[in-house]
């Protein structure tokens, strides 16, 4: 292990791509930044609702505002010094290359099983060597034990893989944090993994 | 043909099958999936033309809503 000094200084080389400013990206985004990342690269096209309160990390305040200008506040009074590229768009099969090439990780943090599908099968075949970090499965509460990690090559994914949102199992915050800090996690091993092989 | 399906060893009687084949033979009903066979992406719209063999990895991933 490092100290937090070397961790620090290994990842504010470091950039991260993070698809999504919902519960999993916002929160992730956070993490990383505590953390010391250098360089964020976030695409989101929504706005903050008084339902995303729950789980992800926005304030009363800024219901209304863009996820990607409410979040860029936020990560910012954690550390004024990290680099911030906020994109307010749509991810899409033809812009993904354009955001996130440049970047050392990728993290995907949609909500729907559909946008998850089509940003791991775009990154997977335009990226094959960049390591991504997807989730699966948040939803609820309890049943800790149930969540882990599938991987192949340098793609990760965390999660209960069965639990889906819906009206009666809706996403709280404890869980899905759980799963944005595996997510942040599994970001900072890779990239120190990666500073070893230099 | 022996394979790894999701890291554990799965015996089928056929020389070798579709990754469809394997989808229905277990039983993955979920409608979003992602498919690694041997740590190399399969998209969706080649399920049901990418043979898998003996001694193949594969990974089938159920992505559910959520984050």
């Amino acid at each position: 292990m490092s100290t937090f000094n070397q961790i620090k200084t290994i990842l504010s080389n470091k950039r991260v791509g993070i698809a999504g400013a919902g519960g999993l990206g916002s929160n992730c985004a956070a993490f990383l930044v505590r953390s010391g990342i250098g360089k964020l690269i976030i695409a989101d096209f929504d706005q903050v609702s008084e339902f995303n309160l729950n789980r992800q990390f926005y304030f009363k305040h800024q219901i209304g505002m863009d996820k990607v200008e409410a979040l860029r506040d936020n990560l910012l009074m954690i550390n004024p010094d990290v680099v911030l590229q906020m994109h307010k768009t749509k991810v899409n099969k033809e812009n993904i290359p354009l955001l996130f090439q440049v970047c050392d990780v990728i993290v995907e943090a949609f909500d729907h099983a559909s946008e998850k599908q089509m940003f791991i099968e775009s990154v997977l075949s335009r990226f094959p060597d960049k390591p991504l970090v997807a989730a699966s499965g948040m939803a609820g509460y309890g049943n800790f034990s149930d969540i882990g990690w599938m991987e192949s090559g340098n793609f990760f994914v965390c999660g209960d893989f069965s639990r889906a949102i819906s009206d009666e199992v809706p996403p709280l915050a404890p869980r899905v944090n759980i799963i944005a800090a595996m997510q942040a996690d599994k970001v900072i091993e890779l990239l120190m993994q990666s500073n070893e092989k230099v | 043909m022996k394979i790894t399906l999701n890291n554990r060893v799965e015996s089928f009687d056929k020389e070798q099958m579709t990754v469809a084949q394997i989808m229905d033979a277990k039983s993955f009903r979920f409608r979003m999936l992602v498919v690694r066979l041997n740590d190399n992406i399969v998209k969706k719209d080649k399920y049901g033309e990418t043979m898998v063999k003996d001694g193949d990895d594969l990974k089938i991933i159920h992505l559910v809503s959520g984050g």
